[in-house]
């Protein structure tokens, strides 16, 4: 029952100044999130020396030349019987720059309502969010790539399009890698768990006869 | 004699003959083939025009393409044909002249004798916006620099006739330049050539050239004596203000001009103040003729001025400073150099020796500066930094380097053969670059593979960075370039294709749904969508007699996508860029099925990109 208590104590405990400014740092860089793309495909072939670029963003998809190359991706995946890729076909971009608000709002809550136990829930979350959005991501290049309509000119073997990384896909060599977005996103979990961390050795700290020399 | 012995003596003497041809008989010395000129070291020739692969041009040249009615683009210095723009005849590979915009440009001419490309100009040095082009049938185009595309055709102006001595542009691109090479009535009407010494006239026209949109209006005309007039260039800084035409046949001769032109020692160099001539215009002088005001030297004095220069000049250059005018009479060896200021000073002066039709005529003395050496048959000038000018001899097939100034001739490249036109590196402007300089030879015989009777043109490009010239290398063009500009690469900027914004086409479609046809009594409306790899409608019905017109829009916005449109059995082929609409409008005369598909390879499914007209 004592190490019930100790948890407790811990989850009730009050975190301090230096967690806080964590916490705001984690904040500022969801913030960031909303200006720059979270992931980015790039396409080259022969005939593309330049590449097709294709940025993801919380709430969006950007094509690079102005914008050209997602039409120009759809011309060309359309030979392969592939659904046109557009913003509106993706339900992530209403819910994400919104799931990502409340995050933010979140831990601006636990900066004030600074305890261990919201910290914890606020990192869960995120934590959660953070794969759900991963699975999601992975599962519609699945289907994009699966989806693929019987009467398309050029038959293909179903695949998956790379999500990190390489993959030669015909003639285009496909390039996925995380952008800024994501590295905010993740450097915003770091900083939640650095908290969660520093919080915790505090109290150790704070109580060092907890646990090892209470004794029987 | 004895008979026999006149006959072995006879025998004896034909033989000698003949051995005494085959022994005199001069063969053409090594060199002659193939090292016409003073060539670099072949390797140090090779790397100065070697243009690697993926690699760009540092220059763009615009020749003319003669009586093609086209002008060509070529890369320098590989030297390399990179385009070809229709302009005054149609061109089924960018389907120019098929469409319903360039057929109603082009009119009820299908040809045009092009000549002088002129670059649109600020403060006397390519701006890269535009480009204008004269052609014979008194026309002038403006070709835009945007995309390389003719924009306006001006003309068949009244009045003046064989529109040679154009485009010539001011130094900020106020004017452009038309002038008759054959006289005739003004009005026109018919007077028999016995009265051409009286009854003929010239015309030079100014073409006023907006400077926002570069759109040319006719500005004014000057009633000329009945001269042949040949050739011009603008006066620039020093000069600038004034323009400068060569004009011969000033015996005002006709028949066998060959002879009866060339009979005076010296023809004349037509100097005009062209803002007095704007003002005049302005002022409400001038007379009504066919429509356009007309301004007579006779009534009003002091635009035009005439200064005497020999034999029969073909061009006229002035130095990049302004302050010389090069004529070059082709008829003799020696090239002329007038002195700007003393021009001015004769004027105000009235150191006239006469008149022609009321125009004074300068006392040559006291303009000229010097007659320079150069060769025979000087035609053209063209300028390098510090005061080197390149002069092309017709008769001597050579270039000429001397000196402005020194007037010292200091080297001769020969040229392979027969020279015209040639064209320096920015050297008609107020800055030349002084590195390339490329030849426009008449005649190219022998120094490539042969193609039969009718023969390509030749150009040749020289290293000019030296004291001696150097011959680089030899290119070919179809017929036929006359002038030609070489323009630096970064001046220009070019799209690639046409902004969905800016198609403000009545017509156009942007996506398939909107595709369709539509009927208002005899007259029907396809509107077409053409992107990879469909034409959609793939179908269309029609009666026989109807107007039919397709306007097709190409909605690609991606370079290099252009699609093409070819109608079987219709001789109607458009070409249509990335987001362009073009419109074909025809009587369906012929009933049954028509083929159309698209004619300009676009993808790997460019086959299957077709579709029928039925003509019910």
């Amino acid at each position: 029952m004592k190490t019930h208590a100790s948890s407790r104590r811990l989850l009730d405990s009050a975190i301090d100044g230096t967690s806080r400014l964590m916490l705001l740092g984690a904040a500022a860089l969801l913030v960031v999130t909303y200006f720059v793309p979270l992931w980015n495909l790039t396409m080259f072939a022969p005939q593309y020396p330049e590449g097709l670029r294709l940025d993801i963003y919380s709430y969006t998809l950007i094509g690079g030349n102005g914008g050209q190359d997602i039409p120009e991706i759809n011309v060309l995946n359309h030979y392969i019987g592939m659904h046109d890729l557009n913003t509106a076909a993706f339900a992530e971009f209403q819910w994400m720059p919104f799931a990502i608000g409340i995050l933010g709002l979140l831990i601006l809550r636990t900066v004030v309502h600074a305890t261990m136990a919201a910290l914890l829930d606020v990192t869960m979350l995120f934590t959660y969010f953070g794969a759900f959005s991963i699975w999601s991501f992975g599962y519609k290049l699945y289907r994009y790539g699966h989806d693929l309509a019987p009467d398309a000119a050029i038959t293909v073997q179903p695949f998956m399009p790379p999500m990190f990384g390489y993959r030669q896909i015909a003639n285009f060599e496909v390039y996925s890698y995380p952008r800024l977005g994501s590295y905010a996103m993740g450097g915003a979990v770091l900083l939640l768990v650095a908290a969660l961390a520093w919080t915790w050795w505090r109290s150790r700290q704070a109580e060092p006869v907890a646990t090892g020399t209470g004794g029987v | 004699m004895d008979r026999r012995y006149r006959l072995i003596g006879a025998g004896a003497l034909a033989l000698g003959v003949v051995v005494a041809a085959v022994q005199c008989t001069p063969s053409a010395p090594e060199s002659r083939r193939g090292q016409a000129g003073p060539q670099s070291d072949m390797a140090v020739a090779a790397q100065k025009t070697y243009v690697a692969p993926g690699d760009l041009d540092q220059y763009y040249m615009f020749a003319s393409g003669g009586h093609s009615g086209q002008v060509y683009v070529y890369g320098v210095p590989s030297m390399r044909h990179l385009s070809t723009i229709p302009v005054f005849s149609p061109y089924p590979a960018t389907g120019y002249g098929f469409d319903d915009d360039s057929k109603k440009m082009l009119g009820d001419l299908t040809w045009g004798d092009v000549h002088h490309p002129a670059l649109s100009e600020t403060k006397g040095d390519y701006d890269g916006r535009w480009l204008f082009i004269n052609e014979m049938n008194g026309r002038i185009a403006r070709i835009d620099l945007r995309d390389f595309k003719t924009k306006q055709i001006l003309g068949p102006v009244p009045n003046l006739h064989g529109n040679h001595a154009s485009s010539f542009v001011t130094p900020n691109s106020e004017y452009a330049m038309m002038a008759s090479r054959f006289s005739r009535p003004v009005p026109n009407r018919a007077v028999g050539v016995d009265k051409y010494a009286t009854e003929y006239k010239g015309i030079i026209a100014g073409v006023k050239i907006d400077p926002q949109s570069g759109n040319m209006s006719l500005g004014w005309e000057i009633l000329m004596p009945p001269f042949d007039y040949d050739l011009g260039d603008a006066g620039k800084l020093a000069s600038d203000g004034w323009m400068f035409l060569t004009s011969y046949n000033t015996e005002r001769a006709i028949g066998k001009l060959e002879v009866t032109s060339a009979q005076k020692d010296r023809d004349y160099i037509v100097a005009i103040d062209w803002r007095a001539a704007e003002k005049a215009i302005a002022d409400g002088k001038g007379d009504v003729i066919d429509g356009v005001k007309v301004l007579d030297p006779k009534k009003v004095p002091g635009i035009v001025f005439l200064m005497p220069c020999g034999k029969s000049p073909h061009g006229v250059d002035v130095s990049p400073d302004g302050k010389w005018i090069v004529g070059s009479g082709k008829l003799q060896g020696v090239t002329t150099v007038f002195n700007f200021e003393k021009i001015q000073t004769a004027i105000k002066n009235k150191d006239f020796t006469g008149e022609e039709d009321g125009i004074p005529v300068l006392k040559y003395e006291s303009i000229k500066d010097a007659e320079v050496a150069v060769g025979l048959g000087p035609l053209h000038t063209q300028f390098g930094p510090d005061g080197w000018a390149y002069t092309s001899l017709f008769v001597d097939s050579a270039v000429a380097k001397w000196k402005l100034g020194t007037w010292e001739v200091v080297d001769k490249a020969p040229m392979s053969y027969s020279i015209g036109h040639l064209s320096a590196a920015e050297g008609d402007t107020v800055s030349p670059d002084g590195n390339f300089l490329v030849g426009l030879n008449k005649l190219s015989h022998g120094r490539h593979l042969s193609v039969g009777p009718s023969q390509p043109e030749s150009f040749q490009l020289l290293d000019i960075t030296e004291e001696k010239m150097k011959l680089l290398y030899d290119s070919f063009s179809e017929p036929e370039p006359h002038y030609a500009q070489i323009v630096k690469a970064d001046k220009l900027h070019p799209i690639e294709v046409y902004p969905k914004e800016e198609n403000k086409h009545p017509l156009a479609v942007w996506d398939v749904a909107s595709a369709g046809v539509t009927r208002n009594g005899k007259n029907v409306t396809v509107k077409m969508v053409a992107v990879r790899s469909t034409l959609t409608p793939t179908m269309f019905e029609v009666n026989e007699g109807d107007t039919v017109t397709v306007a097709i829009t190409n909605i690609e916005q991606t370079t290099d996508e252009l699609h093409g449109w070819g109608l079987l059995d219709y001789n109607l082929n458009l070409v249509i860029d990335p987001g362009e609409t073009k419109t074909a409008t025809f009587v369906a005369k012929k009933s049954g099925v028509h083929a159309y598909y698209c004619t300009n390879f676009c993808s790997a499914l460019h086959q299957e990109m077709q579709g029928y007209m039925i003509v019910k």
